[in-house]
């Protein structure tokens, strides 16, 4: 890794975890989010709450297969960056689609299997979102990686919605299932050694 | 609210009743024409005027000021967001990966219970049916709508000229299958080819409409050229695109969606509010170009005119 890069690793990933946001108020800006708006901003935003989801499950398996430390010193700037994307996938449905029908979201909330995959994932973020400064790092001690653990089940429910709400052409959420097995197995004990 | 044009030789401007809607409608439809530049089919758009119990209604419709007005989707709309999976899963990939379909020579074959089965060419299947013009909604059963002004001829005028027989009791449709040209049929997210099917009560309903243009325009690829189904009072799946076959059946035929998953598919798919899709309300739709949803109508509106056709059904279980 070029020295530039390890020592400007956080701006970089700042810039690069932005690009996706930049890219739709481009969209937005230019009149190009298509003839259904609303749709196309929900469906980019939950794109990217798990793409980034995975992409925080990615700095482990890369910190131990590089032997290099950079890895985790963006992992929880991409970590809440994962939290910004999913709420504003959720600021999306809430405002944009139901326009604060409370009625028909709480309607959603209790009958709608992907709905309830996605907020049980949400609602499990905001912890660590919030435990995610170095102060509370340091104050959970131990506690604070059993907490972050959690993120594994996030990426699970995260795919799970995907799967549950899809109606035909299961592919994509597939290959996200495919990627999240992936990231799983190279925690395992066993194939974490190999992969050193 | 409807707006059903006849052919021209059906009714006069005189026929129509109450001046006032008729106002109403004239500067609706030329609103809409206007905006939307189509100053060459306005005229006959306002031909559209003539009073049946349908158009009367319709009238109605607009003038009733608690429901919201029904507008034409711009063409750019119709014709860049569509499900047609056999083009791709996105509903921006059936405009872009069906530019070169090739529609010409297109010939349908027409079998089952029918006394005039055979391979027809397009242009002889179509020949001495009465061409028209349509402005209908269209609901997709994922909560979306657009209003389109569909060239066609009424399905049923189709169906008196293939003469099925006392047995027919059902319709079948088959859309194309040639992965070469539509390259989603590579992939195995419906089981192709696409088929749907109507009672044959339905599929005789003078609603029931056969597109081959719209906008006054040849029907693009994305929109199911050269031939589809318009059937606006059930969610647009059964509005099944590229037929190639009509079959007349004695039993209910197979419908796709409903193969995939019957228990959220069912094989009338009549628009309605009341009866929730597994994983979302039907309860209210957002109209393209809308941002607001409006409440969905039962049977998408049309209910006066097709509601007789279910009575004494439970619609919760034949959904
Ligand atoms: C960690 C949390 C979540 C993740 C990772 C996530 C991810 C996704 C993904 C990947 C999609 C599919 C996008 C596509 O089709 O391209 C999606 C769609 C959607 N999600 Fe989420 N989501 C989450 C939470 C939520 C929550 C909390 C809600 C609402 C309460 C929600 C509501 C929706 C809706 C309404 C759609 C669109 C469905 C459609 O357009 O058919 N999601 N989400």
């Amino acid at each position: 890794m070029p020295a530039f890069f390890i020592k400007q690793i956080k701006p970089i990933c700042f810039f690069l975890c932005c690009l996706p946001l930049v890219y739709l108020a481009v969209l937005f800006a230019t009149d190009q989010l298509g003839a259904n708006p609303i749709e196309r901003i929900t469906r980019f935003s939950g794109d990217w709450a798990l793409r980034m989801i995975l992409i925080t499950l990615v700095a482990t398996p890369l910190q131990r297969g590089l032997g290099a430390v950079w890895p985790f010193r963006i992992r929880r700037m991409i970590g809440l960056f994962s939290f910004f994307y999913v709420s504003l996938h959720l600021s999306s449905y809430v405002v944009l689609d139901q326009f604060f029908d409370w009625r028909e979201i709480f309607d959603d909330l209790i009958k709608r299997p992907f709905i309830m995959a996605g907020m049980a994932a949400f609602v499990l973020l905001i912890p660590l979102a919030v435990t995610s400064t170095k102060k509370m790092m340091r104050r959970l001690g131990k506690r604070w990686k059993q907490l972050h653990r959690m993120i594994y089940l996030i990426a699970a429910l995260g795919v799970l919605h995907y799967f549950l709400l899809i109606k035909a052409g299961w592919a994509e959420p597939a290959i996200y299932l495919l990627v999240y097995l992936v990231l799983m197995l190279l925690r395992v004990p066993v194939i974490a050694r190999r992969v050193r | 609210m409807l707006i059903k044009s006849h052919n021209k030789h059906d009714c006069t401007e005189s026929e129509v009743t109450d001046y006032s809607i008729y106002v109403k409608r004239r500067q609706f439809i030329e609103a809409s024409a206007r905006s939307l530049g189509l100053a060459a089919i306005a005229p006959s758009l306002l031909l559209s005027a003539c009073s049946d119990a349908a158009t009367e209604n319709a009238a109605k419709g607009i003038s009733n000021s608690d429901q919201p007005r029904d507008e034409l989707t711009p063409y750019e709309d119709v014709t860049s967001y569509n499900n047609f999976y056999e083009f791709g899963l996105d509903k921006s990939d059936p405009a872009k990966l069906a530019k070169n379909f090739k529609v010409k020579p297109w010939s349908v074959r027409v079998e089952g219970a029918v006394e005039k089965p055979g391979v027809y060419d397009l242009e002889d299947l179509l020949k001495g049916l009465p061409q028209e013009e349509r402005i209908y909604r269209l609901r997709c059963v994922e909560a979306w709508s657009m209003v389109i002004p569909w060239n066609g001829f009424a399905l049923a005028d189709l169906i008196k000229k293939l003469k099925p027989t006392s047995a027919a009791k059902y319709v079948q449709f088959e859309t194309l299958y040639d992965p070469q040209q539509m390259p989603g049929q590579k992939g195995r997210a419906l089981d192709w080819p696409y088929v749907e099917g109507l009672r044959l009560d339905e599929a005789t309903h003078p609603l029931a409409f056969m597109a081959t243009g719209l906008y006054g325009k040849e029907l693009p690829g994305q929109n199911g050229a050269p031939l589809r189904l318009v059937v606006p009072w059930k969610y647009g799946f059964k509005s099944i695109k590229s037929i190639v076959a009509i079959r007349f059946t004695e039993k209910q035929p197979a419908t796709s969606w409903n193969i995939a998953n019957p228990g959220e598919y069912g094989f009338y798919a009549n628009v309605n509010p009341k009866v929730s899709h597994p994983r979302w309300t039907q309860r209210k739709e957002r109209r393209i170009g809308e941002f607001l949803k409006r409440p969905t109508l039962p049977f998408n509106g049309y209910g006066d005119q097709v509601a007789s056709l279910y009575q004494g059904m439970d619609l919760k279980r034949y959904f």
